[in-house]
């Protein structure tokens, strides 16, 4: 592959590369991220690659691997364009029928479709109502590309801001461009983009860097590595019209080694990029020089806090260092180094190539453009989630989410990652919004959304959050490694019915201490989720701390699983399968725990059959549980 | 000994493809921990010396970060997601579970050396939550049975 060397060069080879492609060639698009992985898309892929052979259409029918396409609950997702097919939860052993009932006979496997509530199948993924309200004009690209064919991504118009940004506009231009969008950081902070751009490039000194940040740490958050596994070119894109504008000649990307497929594409890209000279010197001869390496994390919650995970690229421990003087004035080895997360440079050549004035004229007046949600927990459809901002939770929870499960009560929906806050019920209607969520006490955070119903415990969720944080506390500041250990404590205290009258107050006691005085924003945001489930949820803690009850049935120190004598059928399922051999009985002898070994992991109640329902759990008032009566 | 000596004449290949840069340092011992499913500490001694770092600050880094391991692995990798949405769908019981079935706590290698275990912060399969990784193989929301098949591999 020739580099490519001007403008001319790479608009003519575009043009081709358009050109002989035909727009009418059947596609099987199998989405190939971590989630389907999981659900064994690569073996559906080797399964049409033989049913391909076998009917002779290899050389006619594409397949194409794709990132991850969203729709997470109902993978492994595979669609057939330019039919503009979508099949759901496809397995191996589907494959013949769709390669003989759809690329042979053109008809349509109707149990593979996604079924609305009313029983009517959906055949175009854009009408599933879990797409329908979304705006994905980031992620939206995963479904044409494949990540490791960088032709894919210029195929579909990619590069072309970077052509535009080089050769129609200038570096200050660029940055006018990105600060006028008013993007703000996607990993959390929620920093205006163009403003921490600005500031790089007056800082003085003539080397500077620019890096993405892919530590990902938020548990149940995963949009980034979607990003960077399904469409990592669009991030590149972004990092070298950033550096453009910021006059840096050397980036970094700092990816989480948990994400090896997102490593392993992210490689390619780079390779490729490389190759067709989008990296490297002279860039489409620009005059312009720019390369890229890739730094992986090795396992550190705090280290993707900006000054940490430049500390880490610097081979050193990744803690992070008071910021009175801003890593965009001195960040890596002493340099002016501009940090965004990989979100927010996938936006940049969408500024770039469609306008700021367009991207402002969608979201908030706070907070423009999408952001991409992890939408999770105890919800119906949990996957990944565009949305342009100022949509309300209730909207993304129900509408797009399809509701909670199992007839189940909503509770709240936790948003921000384990830093985030808890959003009850009556605050539903709150527009996704920076400044809105931070009022009510949450955060945007990195987009993690995590859906809670009437089975979760508060007072439990916030002990795991504080358990989190504890372990991946760097130790440095007292404020965050004494309060988040001593809130724990109280917490597991709480948890274990061992609660005292003055926990709530201590506890709000110790986290405003915290709060303001650590170092940096893992110890500072770290109390939001205690301080807002006291502030939604204060019945439930008094219950834990004054009852001895765990009104949500978690706590394992304050339930009990009880066998009802009159429901009881002797059949002894539980009584087999209990690990803990805590079940006596026999044949029409209603079982019985016995509550001193019982390990309370709920089997029981799991296996117990449905028509019988013997088995309840209870929580507070004790049962004359040994017994039987 | 031979052992040993294979170990770091391969430690050796690692160290030399990344040159004497510090910088490098983290990215070594991750390509070593690959390696060899865990760091000894002849292992750390050699990366001290090649790239010149106190051994102090070695074991500051590979004491610091959750992908090293300083004790031998067993021959499985069992990884539990703890996350937030693995949570609040149960995780906390199946690593009950796991730890039951395999005779292993987290963080720990079982006896017998068949089993490490360990808890990770989300791998980003949400949907398929409570999530678990044997060997790199994902199994979304397992049942006591799996758990028995796992228990079972040799």
């Amino acid at each position: 592959m020739p580099r490519l060397d001007s403008l001319k060069t790479f608009e003519s080879f575009r043009q081709d590369l358009v050109a002989g492609r035909d727009p009418q060639k059947t596609y099987i698009t199998i989405c190939s991220g971590t989630g389907c992985h999981a659900l064994h898309s690569d073996k559906v892929s080797q399964a049409f690659e033989q049913a391909l052979e076998k009917n002779g259409l290899s050389g006619k029918v594409g397949i194409r691997r794709t990132g991850c396409h969203g729709f997470c609950e109902r993978g492994a997702i595979v669609s057939i364009f330019p039919r503009d097919v979508c099949y759901l939860k496809v397995k191996p052993d589907d494959v013949p029928e769709i390669v003989s009932k759809t690329l042979l006979e053109n008809q349509i496997v109707d149990r593979l479709l996604y079924e609305d509530d009313n029983g009517q199948k959906v055949m175009h993924e854009k009408d599933i109502p879990f797409y329908k309200s979304q705006n994905s004009i980031i992620l939206g690209n995963n479904r044409y590309v494949d990540p490791q064919n960088i032709d894919d991504y210029i195929a579909l118009g990619g590069y072309s801001a970077l052509a535009k940004a080089f050769f129609q506009m200038n570096p200050e231009l660029v940055l006018e461009e990105v600060k006028k969008s008013k993007l703000r950081g996607r990993g959390g902070g929620g920093f205006p983009a163009g403003t921490k751009w600005e500031t790089t490039r007056n800082a003085p000194g003539d080397i500077k860097y620019v890096i993405v940040n892919a530590d990902e740490g938020d548990p149940g958050a995963y949009m980034d590595r979607s990003l960077l596994e399904g469409n990592p070119h669009c991030v590149l894109e972004g990092l070298i019209i950033g550096a453009y504008a910021i006059g840096s000649n050397q980036g970094y990307v700092y990816v989480r080694q948990e994400y090896p497929i997102a490593v392993e594409n992210l490689s390619v890209a780079l390779e490729q990029a490389r190759q067709y000279g989008f990296l490297g010197k002279n860039i489409l001869g620009s005059g312009f020089d720019f390369d890229v390496a890739v730094h992986c994390g090795a396992g550190a919650f705090v280290s993707g806090e900006s000054s940490a995970l430049m500390t880490a690229i610097e081979g050193r421990v990744g803690e992070p260092r008071s910021k009175y003087i801003r890593t965009a004035v001195s960040g890596l080895w002493e340099k002016p180094s501009n940090l965004n997360n990989v979100e927010t440079w996938a936006t940049v050549p969408l500024i770039i190539s469609k306008g700021a004035d367009w991207f402002c004229s969608i979201g908030t007046e706070g907070s423009k453009g999408t952001k991409i949600f992890s939408l999770v927990g105890k919800v119906k459809n949990t996957g990944l989630v565009e949305v342009p901002m100022g949509v309300t939770l209730r909207k993304v929870i129900y509408d797009i989410g399809g509701g909670i499960p199992g007839g189940k009560k909503f509770k709240a929906v936790q948003t921000g990652g384990p830093s985030g806050g808890f959003i009850p019920e009556q605050l539903l209607d709150l527009p996704i919004d920076f400044d809105e969520l931070t009022k009510v006490g949450s955060m945007m955070g990195s987009g993690g959304m995590i859906v809670m119903d009437e089975d979760t415990c508060t007072v439990d969720t916030a002990r795991f959050f504080l358990n989190f944080l504890s372990e991946e506390s760097c130790g440095k500041c007292t404020p965050c490694r004494e309060g988040i250990f001593q809130m724990r404590k109280i917490l597991n205290r709480i948890c274990e019915g061992e609660g005292k009258e003055e926990d709530i107050a201590l506890l709000e006691e110790i986290a405003e201490v915290v709060k303001d005085f650590a170092l940096c924003a893992l110890g500072g945001s770290a109390p939001y989720p205690v301080l807002s489930a006291i502030r939604y949820f204060r019945d439930e803690y008094e219950a834990h701390i004054h009852e001895k009850r765990c009104p949500a049935g978690v706590c394992k120190a304050l339930i009990s699983y009880y066998i009802d004598p009159e429901k009881c059928q002797a059949c002894s399922i539980c009584l087999k399968n209990c690990p803990s051999q805590a079940i006596t009985g026999g044949k029409k002898v209603a079982h019985v725990i016995d509550q001193g070994k019982c390990a309370k992991c709920g089997v029981c109640l799991e296996v117990c059959p449905s028509k019988f329902g013997a088995v309840t759990k209870h929580s507070g008032a004790p049962q004359a549980l040994t017994t039987g009566r | 000994m031979k052992q040993m000596s294979q170990e770091l004449s391969l430690a050796d290949e690692i160290t030399e493809k990344y040159g004497d840069d510090k910088s490098n340092l983290i990215q070594v011992l991750l390509a070593l921990q690959k390696k060899y499913n865990w760091l000894s500490e002849d292992v750390l001694k050699l990366v001290s010396q090649r790239l010149d770092i106190p051994l102090s600050q070695v074991y500051h880094i590979a004491t610091f970060y959750k992908a090293f391991s300083l004790e031998p692995r067993g021959q499985h990798l069992v990884s539990v997601c703890v996350g937030t949405a693995c949570q609040v769908r149960g995780a906390a019981q199946l690593l009950d579970r796991v730890v039951e079935a395999l005779k292993v706590r987290p963080g720990e290698t079982s006896r017998d050396m068949r089993f490490s275990l360990e808890t990770v912060n989300c791998i980003g399969c949400c949907a398929l939550g409570p999530v678990m990784v044997v060997d790199g193989e994902y199994c979304g929301k397992p049942t006591t049975k799996d758990i028995e098949q796992i228990a079972a591999i040799e």
